[in-house]
């Protein structure tokens, strides 16, 4: 006679309770990792101040001051107007006699005050970049037909050596 | 007929299983442990980013070196204070401490990778630009001028 016993089974019971403190563990020790930023090339450091009586047309002030306002050529400005500005200043080629005699002499120069939010602050170099950005865009689409993340290397750099991003930053002195 | 057990009268609804709840369990850890990335840095101070909209993905995370500005956690308050805080890397440093600490991260990278290091910061959006613009000025002493402001997506 076979005695046919049964195994006893393992109790499954705290599988569950095994799951819910691996998983606890991987939500405390782990982060969604933000690895996105604006990306920005600060210019070489020198004892010097860059003094430089640059054409004053040639020169977009963006000024932010402490109470967090926006102040463009010395004149208000609602950060939405900001990028259109930028591109206009750019792009004018000696048109208005006010901005920018070419590309290749515009240049941003951004103020700060020691005491104005990082918010506004990005905020409005979000917009400058942007402009930028979007000039590129549409430089990469007339000359080569593409979307700026599709050109090569050297060809972004040719679009950049005759529309070149020139962004001085300084913090206000006042 | 006689193979099948009579009920004995009771209709009960059957009760819900909770055999697959350690699957559905283990789902939601494989979710995790391919979407998270094992924390690096402890983060000591609260940095909440604004939202942009022009973002660029870090190019090479293993030659990046993170810096974190904002008030440090609560853990660290009774320390520490409420203001604004500089953070590199793993520790609370001031502004001056940049040079020092861009040396220690050049000396652990070859020098023909040195050109292509970069910083990220990630600031309050609360922060004033005082701490920030100091930071950036000893950056760009420490020859370390490839900088990312790392920020949350906007739509816009």
């Amino acid at each position: 006679m076979i005695i046919t016993k049964k195994l006893p089974q393992v109790n499954a019971g705290s599988m569950a309770d095994i799951a819910f403190l691996l998983l606890v563990f991987f939500l405390v020790t782990t982060t969604i990792q933000q690895d996105k930023g604006l990306q920005v090339s600060l210019p070489q450091w020198t004892d010097i101040p860059t003094g430089g009586s640059k054409e004053l047309k040639n020169v977009l002030r963006v000024v932010i001051t402490s109470g967090d306002q926006l102040f463009v050529n010395n004149e208000k400005f609602e950060m939405d107007a900001l990028r259109e500005k930028t591109l206009h200043f750019v792009t004018n080629n000696g048109k208005d006699p006010s901005m920018s005699r070419s590309p290749k002499y515009a240049m941003v120069l951004l103020t700060n005050d020691k005491g104005c939010s990082y918010n506004h602050y990005l905020a409005v170099s979000n917009e400058i970049y942007a402009a930028y950005n979007a000039l590129w865009e549409k430089a990469a689409q007339q000359d080569y037909g593409r979307a700026w993340d599709r050109l090569s290397a050297a060809e972004q750099s040719a679009v950049k050596a005759k529309l070149p991003r020139v962004i001085m930053e300084e913090e206000s002195r006042f | 007929m006689s193979k099948f057990k009579k009920n004995g009268g009771k209709k009960e609804a059957p009760g819900i299983t909770t055999a697959s709840l350690p699957d559905i369990v283990f789902m939601l850890l494989c979710f995790f442990i391919v979407i998270t990335k094992m924390r690096e840095t402890d983060l000591k101070v609260m940095a909440k980013p604004p939202q942009i909209t022009e973002l660029a993905k870090i190019e090479n995370k293993g030659l990046n070196s993170s810096i974190f500005i904002g008030p440090p956690s609560p853990k660290y308050q009774q320390f520490y204070g409420g203001a604004p805080r500089l953070q590199l890397n793993d520790a609370f440093a001031k502004p001056s401490d940049i040079m020092q600490w861009a040396a220690n991260r050049r000396a652990e990278i070859q020098p023909a990778l040195h050109p292509k290091m970069t910083v990220s910061m990630k600031v309050d959006s609360e922060v004033k630009m005082g701490i920030v613009n100091e930071t950036k000025t000893e950056l760009r002493k420490a020859n370390l001028r490839q900088l990312y402001y790392l920020a949350n997506k906007r739509s816009k």
